[in-house]
């Protein structure tokens, strides 16, 4: 076991990684659990490493989560808005981040509006990149706490059934997660409604549902997303009320099932829309055991793409 | 306070003999004895006493020690825990690095503790000094002691040095020495090899 190394310099999208990649994540993030529940939460692994965190597109969770996995890794830290810089003088993305790296950064975690946005800058540059979220393409780190905490709650995933809620099409959580999933061989269903699906969604080896009693019947983990609204620039339903009685998730319908699920949410939850409060701040949610894991995942594969160098 | 018994003086086996036997099972078993009986007389009932195993090759012999004080010498209950260093390497990024990490527990404060730091073999002194760096993470401890099987006392890069050792080994730079031992490899043994390769 010793020596294991992740197969890519980069983490672009969960698609890439292998199946051992995704155990030597977790294996490793499990450490830094213990770490980090400790009481002095740092190591001083990445001393020598300078990390840009650029986010084109806004972010709480994520920016506040990779900040703190690299600061208690130790590496050093700059941070980058797009709204408050040069970009919007007109500058280009490859100006940009090659500008930043010109100061002598080792990696990028980068969010990005357009899909494929990391995938063009590690063509042109050197440094590790980490997708933290590129449009609706993927969102690999998420993907990786939210199989990791699933893991911690079931155990190996294989032949599990997980079912992924809500606004599919516009989702890079739901991509990165069936990918994900698939890997450690859990089984995928989608249920949301008709608009919300993508067209060939089933071409990925997932079932489709807009059922939502049927399929949280079938699923030991219900994964609820959010209604992106600012993605839709045109109406997929009617109201918000009438999305959230036919697609919501709420305790009557959780307590009228003759199982116990878990319930999930990678933020930012539409109290009231997706989940009801209830639900979010029920005994079945792990909703915030997710963002705990997050930074134990993101040190995980800050330090593995380190390794690489 | 060196209890050195033995020393074993060898230059390193030619190609033609592969590996040689430096501690039979026999020998093995009087060692780990023998470091038991030093720790009992340091530490007495190790009420203000911890034992921390590095990981990975530390823990089977700190596992072996704490058992065998527990179990043959009575002492009635020692704080223990395994401690990974795999963070803490000074060699991140550089060639031959394990950047595989394993478990860490320690359910205590080290704070105002002796701490009895074990490994298997000595050498550079580099897996010490990162186990004493994380060590700090857990309290600050008011002594820390350090146990190996095998002591090869030439072959420091940091001034670090065991309080405790089985055997000392003085050989040259590209030997390499392996622990082996009676659960996962058949029987307790030291061998010598004539480099790291021929150890695989």
């Amino acid at each position: 076991m010793a020596n294991q190394q992740l197969s890519s310099k980069h983490l672009l999208g969960i698609k890439d990684l292998s199946t051992e990649d995704i155990r030597l994540i977790f294996h490793t993030a499990t450490n830094f659990k213990e770490v980090i529940n400790r009481p002095i939460k740092k190591v001083p692994s990445l001393r020598d490493i300078t990390i840009a965190n650029l986010f084109f597109e806004d972010s709480t969770r994520t920016r506040v989560s990779f900040e703190l996995a690299e600061k208690r890794l130790s590496a050093d830290t700059i941070n980058f808005s797009a709204s408050s810089s040069s970009v919007k003088k007109g500058e280009t993305l490859l100006d940009t981040v090659n500008n930043i790296l010109s100061m002598k950064v080792d990696m990028v975690v980068m969010r990005h509006p357009a899909p494929g946005a990391c995938q063009f800058l590690a063509k042109h540059i050197d440094a590790n990149i980490i997708n933290a979220g590129d449009g609706t393409h993927e969102h690999p780190t998420q993907a990786l706490l939210d199989a990791f905490s699933m893991q911690e709650q079931l155990g190996d995933l294989e032949g599990k059934n997980v079912a992924i809620f809500g606004d599919i099409l516009h989702s890079r959580v739901a991509l990165s997660n069936i990918f994900c999933l698939q890997k450690l061989g859990a089984k995928v269903r989608v249920c949301g409604p008709p608009t919300l699906m993508p067209k060939f969604i089933h071409k990925l080896g997932v079932g489709v549902s807009y059922n939502v009693r049927e399929t949280l019947q079938w699923c030991d983990v219900a994964n609820v997303l959010r209604i992106q609204l600012e993605r839709q620039n045109i109406k997929y339903f009617p109201t918000l009320r009438e999305y959230s009685q036919y697609f919501g998730i709420n305790r009557q319908l959780l307590d009228s099932l003759d199982k116990k699920i878990v319930i999930m949410h990678p933020g930012p939850i539409n109290r009231g829309v997706e989940i009801t409060s209830d639900v979010a701040d029920s005994e079945h949610s792990i909703i915030l055991q997710q963002v705990e894991n997050g930074v134990a995942v993101r040190m995980a594969v800050l330090f593995l793409l380190a390794a690489k160098g | 306070m060196d209890f050195v018994i033995s020393t074993i003086n060898l230059s390193a086996p030619t190609s033609m003999e592969k590996q040689r036997i430096i501690i039979g099972p026999e020998r093995f078993s009087l060692t780990i004895e023998r470091l038991c009986h030093q720790l009992v007389e340091e530490f007495d009932d190790f009420s203000n006493t911890c034992i921390i195993g590095i990981q990975p090759r530390g823990v089977a012999l700190s596992e072996r020690i704490y058992r065998h004080l527990i179990d043959q010498l009575n002492i009635p209950h020692i704080d223990y825990g395994v401690l990974d260093i795999t963070f803490y390497r000074d060699d991140f990024r550089r060639p031959g690095a394990s950047m595989h990490a394993s478990v860490t527990s320690i359910d205590f404060l080290v704070e105002k503790k002796n701490v009895i730091l074990v490994d298997d073999v000595l050498y550079t002194g580099r897996t010490v000094q990162a186990a004493l760096t994380a060590l700090n993470h857990y309290g600050r401890p008011d002594k820390v002691e350090l146990l190996t099987l095998v002591d090869r006392r030439f072959n420091r890069e940091l001034p670090i040095r065991s309080t405790f050792s089985g055997i000392k080994v003085d050989a040259v730079d590209q030997a390499y020495v392996k622990v082996e031992w009676a659960n996962t490899h058949g029987e307790d043994r030291v061998l010598l090899f004539s480099d790291k390769k021929a150890a695989q």
